[in-house]
């Protein structure tokens, strides 16, 4: 579905004055699910920096209704707002909008419940890889090696595989998406919106004051997680694996930008030793090897059909 | 229609009479019929609800906020643990200002683990704005739970509500009780009202921040809309009354209290034992009443003062304690009393030790003693156990009156 940037609508659905921080790619993203949903969208927003972006009552920077609910209850909030919309003939997408913490972690038994119970609704965890809000202290999606301000040797484990324990639960649709590709992340919510049941997308959305780097990088930064292959683009549409441009060309490894160049622009990566990198390396062509098992398999699969 | 009905059954009735949309939950002991008789009459047609089954009480206690949000009745229910997993959404969702029901089926809370009645959790939610009402018999946990849809509905209120029962007595026994027809009901309960409805193109947010002025005003709204909510639970109590021969006027529910010297006061069904006492204590002499508290928020201070007006003693049942202090209705109860009769607070029947009549007899005859002996008495934590009395703390004897003014010199 290609997706004409200049045809979306013009709406504003994230409001001047907000309390973002400068460069902020929460706003980014939530401007793309305005533009995406448009009047349709309901948002349920767990705490996290969503939830202080807004700004003070009586004003409102998000432009769609919200609710916001407590940590730990992103998707069952949603899930009963659903239900009760469905039961009053309203037209309406929910979704929750939710911080790494307010997914991987704390409201991830709230998540897979949902999940599992095929909740009519599109959760999107925006991914900024640590506890903004509260400061930088580290998540269970903070990468191996970075700096938080609970990690101040760099975090030493990897991130937690969240779209696939999503796609475990052999959901509709799970994808990734990044705010370097808004017409990719566009694309998928809409697709998303089509789909009755569970959906799933995590967006990559890095923060320049929690990763140290010029608010004006935030979408060079994210376009080289992608670039750099450390962030994949790929969908599971009914549990079938699809790589996304620009990702899909990375699967040969020479066609990859080297890390390093993700890496520098990024104070939260300054101490790593070349035996960090070497790591993440190595965490990188894992997390490959799995997208190419998982497609070969299913071309295996589609040999043995004809 | 009279039928027989365990107290589940009748809330789970109650439910499906108030027409609720949606109802969220997750199984605890002794809770657990409620929503298995829910589901029932889903399953079966007769009631037209969406169920969910969620993964702990934390997110019942979300997706019942979220479907009330969204604009439907929504009810939900639970226990002891369960209440306390709930604890963070009680407050999110009587601050929300969104009407909703929960049945708590009063029980002790762990470790060691105890499945039996106490009060400590319901007493535990004092505190987070929600309305609280607590039944005595099946019946009234079937009336209370509709009642509750319409006083939390009314805008003078805008809070959500509790209705306890207590766990096995009353959550597990049978008793007659009579169901409203559906046209009843419907007369009774009009179609749900909330101060705004979160769905597409209302471009509002709900709970975001709010400078820290507005936050206590909002907090004082919440104070005040409990004070308003005494007059809409008279009212409603009374219509219900005209609709169903069953009036709950008043917010305590006060058995030969006049003529009493003595009342014993306390919540929930064990006070059904305690006007067999009162009866017993009359026989022998003792003119006894029973002081029922049938809301503990808003706390009816205005007829719990009238009806001590005058009495020797106030000897108050809890069952459960605020450890290092008293049981908490002792403290709700001793605060209210202008009066100044003299007070025994008595912990008992705690983790569900089985209190009998007799037992209640016994001991409103030993503290009328005290007060016989001693003039005024104030005992804030007289434990009675296994037939004997603990002062609580320990001392060599109770503190009596007497003492009591000596230490104050």
């Amino acid at each position: 579905m290609a997706i004409n940037i200049r045809k979306l609508p013009k709406e504003k659905y994230v409001m001047p004055g907000n309390a973002a921080c400068p460069g902020c790619p929460e706003t980014m993203g939530f401007r793309y699910l305005g533009m995406a949903l448009g009047d349709k969208a309901v948002v349920v927003i767990p705490a996290g920096c969503s939830s202080v972006i807004q700004g003070m009552w009586p004003r409102q920077g998000w432009g769609l209704p919200v609710l916001n609910i407590v940590f730990a209850a992103g998707a069952s909030a949603a899930s009963g707002l659903a239900r009760a919309l469905r039961r009053r003939g309203v037209d309406a997408q929910v979704v929750v909008w939710a911080g790494d913490g307010g997914t991987a972690d704390i409201g991830l038994q709230a998540l897979s419940a949902a999940a599992e119970r095929g909740e009519d609704i599109i959760y999107i965890c925006v991914d900024n890889e640590a506890y903004m809000n509260t400061g930088i202290q580290r998540s269970g999606l903070t990468p191996y090696g970075a700096w938080t301000t609970t990690t101040h040797r760099g975090k030493k484990e990897f991130k937690k595989p969240m779209p696939q324990i999503v796609a475990a639960h052999r959901v509709p649709y799970v994808a990734t998406a990044s705010v370097g590709y808004p017409w990719d992340f566009i694309a998928k919510l809409r697709k998303a919106a089509s789909i009755r049941g569970f959906k799933y997308i995590h967006l990559h959305a890095p923060c320049p004051v929690g990763w140290r780097f010029d608010s004006s990088l935030t979408a060079r930064i994210a376009q080289l997680a992608v670039e750099t292959g450390m962030w994949i683009l790929y969908e599971y549409e009914n549990g079938r694996l699809r790589l996304n441009p620009p990702s899909n060309r990375l699967l040969d490894p020479s066609k990859r930008k080297p890390v390093e160049e993700y890496l520098k622009l990024q104070g939260r990566f300054r101490h790593l030793t070349e035996e960090d990198i070497k790591k993440i390396y190595e965490e990188i062509e894992a997390n490959w090897r799995e997208i190419r098992a998982m497609l070969k398999l299913q071309e295996l699969e589609e040999q043995d059909k004809l | 229609m009279v039928t027989s009905l365990r107290g589940n059954e009748a809330v789970a009735y109650a439910a499906k009479l108030a027409r609720v949309e949606v109802v969220a939950a997750y199984p605890i002991t002794p809770q657990t019929i409620i929503v298995e008789k829910i589901d029932e009459l889903i399953s079966s047609g007769e009631m037209d609800a969406d169920f969910i089954d969620v993964e702990s009480e934390h997110s019942a206690l979300a997706a019942a906020y979220g479907a009330a949000a969204g604009g439907v009745r929504a009810f939900t229910a639970t226990s002891s643990h369960g209440l306390a997993y709930m604890y963070e959404m009680l407050w999110w969702t009587a601050g929300s200002r969104i009407p909703l029901v929960m049945a708590v089926v009063t029980r002790a809370i762990g470790p060691p683990w105890n499945i039996h009645v106490e009060h400590a959790d319901i007493m535990s939610t004092r505190d987070t704005g929600w309305l609280i009402s607590m039944a005595e018999n099946n019946q009234e946990a079937l009336d209370l739970t509709i009642m509750m849809f319409r006083v939390t509905e009314d805008p003078r209120v805008y809070l959500p509500g509790i209705v306890g029962l207590d766990g096995f007595i009353l959550s597990h026994t049978v008793e007659p009780v009579e169901l409203p027809d559906q046209e009843t009901v419907d007369e009774f309960l009009p179609p749900r009202r909330q101060p705004y409805v979160i769905q597409p193109r209302e471009k509002i947010a709900m709970g975001n921040l709010v400078p820290d002025e507005y936050f206590e005003e909002l907090r004082m709204d919440m104070h005040r809309s409990m004070a308003r909510a005494r007059e809409v639970i008279r009212e409603a109590g009374r219509e219900y009354g005209k609709l169903t021969g069953r009036s709950y006027e008043s917010l305590i529910d006060c058995y030969r209290c006049s003529d009493a010297d003595v009342l014993v006061a306390g919540i929930g069904s064990w006070m059904g034992d305690a006007k067999i006492a009162a009866d017993m204590l009359r026989e022998k002499g003792i003119r006894a009443g029973v002081l029922r508290l049938r809301w503990i928020r808003p706390f009816p201070w205005e007829e719990v003062r009238e009806a001590a007006i005058g009495k020797k003693l106030v000897a108050v049942m809890d069952r459960s304690i605020s450890f290092g202090h008293a049981g908490p209705l002792f403290l709700e109860l001793s605060s209210a009393l202008e009066a100044r009769p003299s007070m025994v607070g008595v912990p008992a029947g705690i983790g569900g030790v089985d209190i009998s009549y007799e037992d209640i007899a016994s001991i409103v005859e030993h503290a009328y003693s005290l007060v016989e002996e001693e003039g005024r008495v104030y005992i804030p934590a007289y434990w009675y156990h296994l037939g004997k009395f603990h002062p609580m703390p320990p001392l060599e004897h109770p503190v009596r009156g007497e003492k009591l003014r000596e230490a104050r010199r």
